[in-house]
């Protein structure tokens, strides 16, 4: 009796991981893991605007007469987890490719081995500098601009329109904070010697203030403030208090008005400027315009429990489009290495919620596929687009 | 004395059923494919993290709430031994093992002011302050921050017919079955009559000449050693260590784990481990959007009826 209980609880956990054996050579499939439980879970409405997309592609008629299923799983932000449900994307499910797979750790985890399994890894959701090296990891590539060509954007920038200020750093001491200098010090080319002051804190610190005050006191006319959302808001206070008007840039991941800019106060956060590249569905500059109306169109119809508001949505539909536009180039050949080609030579690639002017462009030589973003500056209640040369 | 009901099955039914399983074990792998090899892989790294809480709250009685936290130290140790190639992999996990029996005995002593759900506490902020440990940048140079550390898998010895997901099974299960191999001797013995006498009634040890000091912090130094053993497999398995892998959620797995195959009888562990690993895909696959929902709804069903664990109805 024993021996045969034991056996079946072999049995049902083996039946646990069998579904979906055969692949029917009608659909195209695509794998995704998203923190749907556990700390992240917010991040977990991309996926679910993703998957709003694919209905709506579906629903138009799939591409190239091919339904789209897409299979997205909870790794709940755990690293283990996040293998192992690749795996099974892979080993089980036989996905023809991974897009939009969320978290710079849990990428982390899967990257070697889906190299070495040789299937496409593309559009993740982070930030880090890890995902453009197509020499040793050449199925695997990234999103957003990451925090070097952020860096090198605020180093440009600087050296162009204030050559002659000299440059205060406010550095995250981490992985996150230190991800920005080797850009900016190449933006800045032989402006580098503008640097004349940097100061470090531990994300454990209560305050910062002491770190601000001690550049304050360098002279310095710019301050680039390399931190999370609740270290920028204490630095704009304390630049205030301190009576201090430098031209101050803060790190894109720091660029939320609820959380960072309202908190610190909107009057003193004036003219503070930032990177973007997504349009931001508050802001006004969009009320009118097409692309933010289709998707809000989009999210009536398709994605009703979603918010309209949320940069995520921006994201996952984005994600959806850019995924669709590969498949629809790649045509009737779905092996890995065409979809991949496809991926790492778009070729001026619109995209309705990309800022104006902004497509995407990468070669196999250079996988990042957006590789600029443009200064926005806070004025009044929003972000605003901001030319430094009129 | 409640010994006997404790005692690992010595009867020869209980050898054949062993030797049974250790068949089915042993070919399994050939049977099915990579991935569930790789699945399973996994369930024997949580059942030998599950003996080892069980060697801690199943005998000797004392709670943890944050084996996570060795379990943790012992992935780390791993991964530092084998990304630098200082040794080769059996002899780090044997080194992590060794590392967290110390740590567990560091911890043991100050535990033993403690006694129940304040132990749980105690072990709770362990576990609590762990992923933030690792994460700061002090310890960067070795535990690679929040970026983690990447593991090679190790391949299968030239000259078997095994792939690596085969080979990595054979080496889990081998460090699984000396384990189980310890832990019985160790409970069948001495050592483990203490621990029950201890659990049953302190006053009562102390006063037959059993030195409670000594053997409370044991339980906890081979219990960290275990769990943590259990960690640098699967550093292995994962090929990847990094702070957000070992959060609080990993402790509470554990005991989740310990309760649902039954306290205080080893084999459970297996059960267990196959609970808390199968058990949140299934409900994910039940609804996506309420699986935690799921989950509970299925962790009070068994709580209510087997109170004493999925062991428990096995052995009747």
């Amino acid at each position: 009796m024993t021996l045969l209980k034991t056996l079946k609880g072999f049995a049902v956990a083996a039946a646990l991981a069998l579904p979906g054996a055969a692949m029917a050579q009608d659909t195209i499939k695509i794998g995704n893991t998203m923190p749907y439980s556990g700390p992240a879970s917010a991040f977990g409405e991309i996926g679910n605007t993703m998957k709003a997309y694919f209905d709506k592609v579906n629903a138009e008629g799939g591409i190239n007469g091919r339904k789209i299923e897409f299979l997205s799983y909870d790794d709940a932000f755990t690293p283990p987890r996040t293998v192992e449900q690749t795996r099974r994307l892979i080993e089980r499910d036989k996905v023809h490719l991974l897009a939009g797979s969320f978290g710079s750790a849990s990428n982390l985890a899967i990257h070697r081995y889906v190299n070495q399994k040789g299937i496409p890894h593309i559009f993740l959701g982070s930030t880090a500098n890890t995902w453009n090296d197509p020499k040793n990891f050449p199925w695997t590539m990234g999103w957003q601009p990451n925090a070097h060509i952020e860096g090198k954007i605020y180093g440009e920038f600087l050296a162009r329109h204030h050559p002659e200020k000299k440059i205060a750093l406010l550095i995250q001491n981490d992985e996150y904070g230190r991800s920005f200098l080797g850009g900016i010090d190449e933006g800045l080319g032989d402006k580098t010697g503008n640097i004349i002051a940097r100061a470090t804190y531990e994300v454990t610190d209560p305050t910062i203030d002491t770190q601000v005050t001690n550049l304050h006191q360098s002279g310095a006319g710019v301050l680039i403030n390399l931190s999370t959302p609740k270290f920028a808001a204490q630095a704009i206070r304390k630049v205030a208090d301190l009576g201090w008007k430098p031209v101050h840039i803060i790190p894109t991941a720091a660029a939320s008005v609820d959380q960072v800019l309202r908190p610190a106060g909107v009057e003193i956060s004036q003219g503070i400027l930032t990177a973007a590249y997504l349009k931001d569905p508050t802001d006004p500059r969009w009320t009118d315009d097409a692309g933010m109306n289709d998707f809000r169109a989009f999210m009536d119809q398709y994605h009703a429990a979603g918010n309209k508001g949320s940069v995520f949505a921006v994201i996952g539909y984005s994600w959806g489009q850019a995924v669709t536009h590969i498949l629809t180039v790649a045509g009737d050949d779905l092996t890995p290495a065409n979809i991949m080609k496809v991926a790492t030579s778009l070729d001026n690639v619109p995209l309705p919620l990309l800022l104006p002017g902004l497509t995407l462009n990468n070669n196999p030589e250079d996988y990042a596929p957006i590789r600029s973003a443009q200064l926005t500056r806070f004025e009044g209640e929003a972000w605003v687009g901001y030319d430094p040369d009129k | 004395m409640t010994t006997a009901t404790a005692k690992p099955q010595k009867s020869r039914a209980g050898l054949a059923i062993f030797a049974l399983l250790l068949i089915v074990a042993l070919v399994l792998p050939f049977l099915i494919d990579g991935f569930q090899t790789f699945q399973l892989t996994q369930v024997m790294v949580l059942a030998i993290a599950i003996m080892g809480l069980n060697l801690l709250t199943g005998f000797s009685g004392q709670f943890s709430l944050g084996h996570g936290a060795f379990y943790a130290v012992g992935a780390y140790v791993v991964a530092y031994l084998l990304s630098n190639e200082l040794l080769a992999y059996p002899l780090a996990i044997l080194i992590a093992g060794l590392v967290c029996f110390v740590l567990g005995l560091a911890f043991g002593f100050p535990a033993l002011k403690l006694d129940g759900i304040y132990l749980a506490l105690a072990t709770f902020s362990l576990a609590v302050a762990m992923p933030q440990i690792l994460k700061l940048s002090l310890l960067d140079q070795w535990t690679g921050g929040v970026g983690g550390i990447v593991l090679s898998k190790p391949a299968a010895p030239a000259g078997l017919a095994l792939d690596d997901d085969q080979w990595l099974y054979m080496v889990v299960l081998g460090f699984g079955l000396a384990l189980f191999w310890l832990a019985r001797n160790l409970l069948g013995g001495r050592t483990g009559r203490a621990f029950l006498a201890v659990k049953d009634n302190q006053l009562a040890a102390q006063a037959m000449g059993i030195n409670v000091t000594r053997a409370k912090v044991m339980a906890f130094g081979y219990s960290a050693m275990m769990t943590g053993m259990a960690g640098g497999l699967s550093a292995l398995v994962t090929q990847y260590v990094a702070p957000d892998s070992f959060t609080l959620f990993l402790s509470v797995n554990l005991l989740v784990g310990l309760v649902v195959g039954g306290v205080g009888w080893l084999p459970g562990a297996l059960l267990g481990a196959v609970f808390i690993h199968y058990m949140p895909t299934l409900a994910e696959g039940v609804s996506q959007g309420l699986q935690g929902v799921v989950y509970g709804l299925v962790l009070i069903a068994i709580i209510y009826f087997a109170p004493r664990g999925l062991g428990a109805l096995v052995r009747r």
